[in-house]
């Protein structure tokens, strides 16, 4: 037997440049900063792939291209240039950055979930939870009002929010609540792909803990395949099956993630673990 | 064929801040077959963890092969195999324990032994009996099933490791200094479990400090003395 795997998702060569660039951009980056021409290179020939039910993290400094990645999958930015494929969307046959607009609606709402560091940019802050997630079942063509009322408790009671609160706008939740919220608004139409951008940063020891046994829990009830950034290396430890490290906009190190903890290779990924406190 | 086959086997750190290659272990070879025991001793930093680490590709190994005869692939070569393969026999054929536990928040001593379980896609009904039944095969009291292990003593800790560890029935098991910081009763009970799983076939590499400690359980012994076997 081999392992036959496709997965859910492939990224080959994924750029992203603020700037037109020049011939000098190839050798004459400062981080990714061109001296020459001044263009920033955020992401430069990013490949990567997901496999079903993974959880690959992605670790790097602050600039270092993470957020750039997730938002360029979540059709917030435009690539450069690249490729994406999803093994739901067109068989793989062709990338969502070629998708039309009514398609990545369909990629964004069924296909994939997004839960973003700052919880504005994923929730109608006045609209209420159950509202949020009505929302994305809406676009999923649900009609059935008992149905989707049946489904948002559902989901909030996976993450651990009293139905009885779903009535409430996410503007009057605590930061941990309105994560949570996020993830079940993520998760409303059961994609294969969930995008965790920084979901436990800012919050408090207990609500992290209780935020990452959710993720856990997730992986293991829905078998949905997560791409999870994080700067926290014990978050990372203890979710991501395989670990990417990134710096300056390229991939520098990918691997398992407890080699890339104990066994580091690059310059950045060693300096990375050392200031581990 | 052995269950496993190190042949040659080196591993140098490389510190790119202090410019600096530390060799940790050279030239290490040997065999394991179905159903044997195999302890390594040595000082502290002789290289002893490298060696499992090496296996479980924890370590990137430098030079050498590492060929697992694996009941999924065939032989496979540990030190060249794909991250997901070694992911897949690392859930479902290759098991390591250490002195340390590594539990996610809010998890029972229960749910981490039926974690192991969950990946493999079981049931949670017999995911939940079968970790109920190793728990008790590992005489932890059922008083603590329930409750997070963050308060175990090393003891407990050890137990609950080998649970989660053995609850997948693994071909091959890594015991990298398990018995470290126990004292004599526990390490006798922690003995007497590693005789028991002997007689199920599962093949162990183990690192032990204490010589006593090894006889009647391992089959062979080597030891390690500055990254190199000595006779």
């Amino acid at each position: 037997m081999r392992l036959t795997e496709t997965p859910v998702l492939t990224v080959r060569g994924l750029t992203v440049r603020y700037g037109d660039g020049c011939p000098a951009c190839g050798t004459s980056l400062e981080k990714n900063r061109c001296t020459a021409c001044g263009t920033v290179w955020a992401l430069r020939n990013v490949s990567l792939e997901l496999f079903p039910g993974e959880v690959l993290g992605i670790v790097g400094e602050s600039g270092s291209g993470k957020s750039t990645l997730m938002k360029s999958l979540y059709f917030d930015l435009t690539p450069t240039e690249g490729t994406a494929r999803l093994r739901d969307y067109r068989d793989g046959g062709a990338s969502i950055w070629e998708a039309s607009g009514a398609e990545r609606r369909m990629i964004k709402n069924l296909l994939m979930g997004m839960v973003y560091q700052n919880p504005v940019l994923g929730l109608r802050m006045d609209f209420s939870a159950a509202s949020n997630i009505a929302e994305k079942l809406i676009a999923a063509e649900n009609r059935n009002a008992a149905k989707m009322t049946g489904r948002v408790t559902e989901l909030l009671d996976a993450v651990e929010i009293l139905t009885s609160r779903m009535g409430e706008a996410p503007k009057n939740f605590s930061g941990g609540m309105q994560q949570r919220v996020q993830i079940s608004k993520a998760l409303a139409n059961n994609p294969a792909l969930l995008l965790l951008d920084e979901v436990t940063t800012g919050l408090d020891l207990s609500v992290q803990a209780k935020v990452l046994d959710l993720i856990r829990k997730i992986k293991a009830r829905y078998g949905v395949s997560i791409l999870l950034v994080s700067h926290d290396l014990a978050v990372i430890r203890m979710l991501a099956d395989r670990t990417i490290v990134m710096l300056d906009g390229q991939i520098v190190e990918i691997g398992l993630t407890d080699q890339i903890l104990e066994d580091p290779q690059h310059p950045y990924t060693q300096q990375l673990v050392h200031s581990l406190i | 064929m052995a269950l496993l086959k190190i042949d040659k086997l080196s591993k140098n750190f490389y510190l790119h801040a202090q410019d600096r290659q530390i060799s940790s272990c050279q030239d290490i070879s040997f065999d394991l077959k179905q159903g044997e025991f195999i302890g390594i001793v040595g000082l502290s930093g002789a290289g002893k963890s490298t060696i499992l680490k090496c296996i479980h590709r924890t370590y990137l190994p430098l030079t050498g092969e590492i060929v697992y005869d694996s009941r999924a692939f065939g032989p496979v070569n540990l030190a060249a195999a794909t991250e997901r393969e070694i992911l897949y026999l690392r859930k479902y054929e290759i098991g390591y324990v250490s002195q340390f536990l590594n539990v996610m928040p809010r998890t029972t001593a229960k749910e981490h032994v039926m974690s192991a379980l969950l990946e493999m896609n079981e049931d949670p009904a017999r995911a939940e009996t079968a970790a109920e039944e190793m728990l008790a095969y590992f005489r932890l009291p059922a008083a603590l099933w329930d409750i997070y292990p963050n308060t175990f003593s090393g003891g407990e800790r050890l137990r609950l490791n080998l649970a989660h560890t053995m609850v997948k029935h693994p071909r091959l098991m890594l015991l990298d200094e398990p018995t470290a910081s126990l004292d004599n009763k526990t390490k006798l009970l922690v003995k007497d479990m590693l005789i028991r799983l002997k007689n199920t076939e599962t093949s162990m590499i183990g690192i032990f400090h204490d010589l006593e400690f090894m006889e009647g359980v391992c089959d062979r012994v080597y030891n390690i003395s500055e990254g190199a076997f000595v006779c």
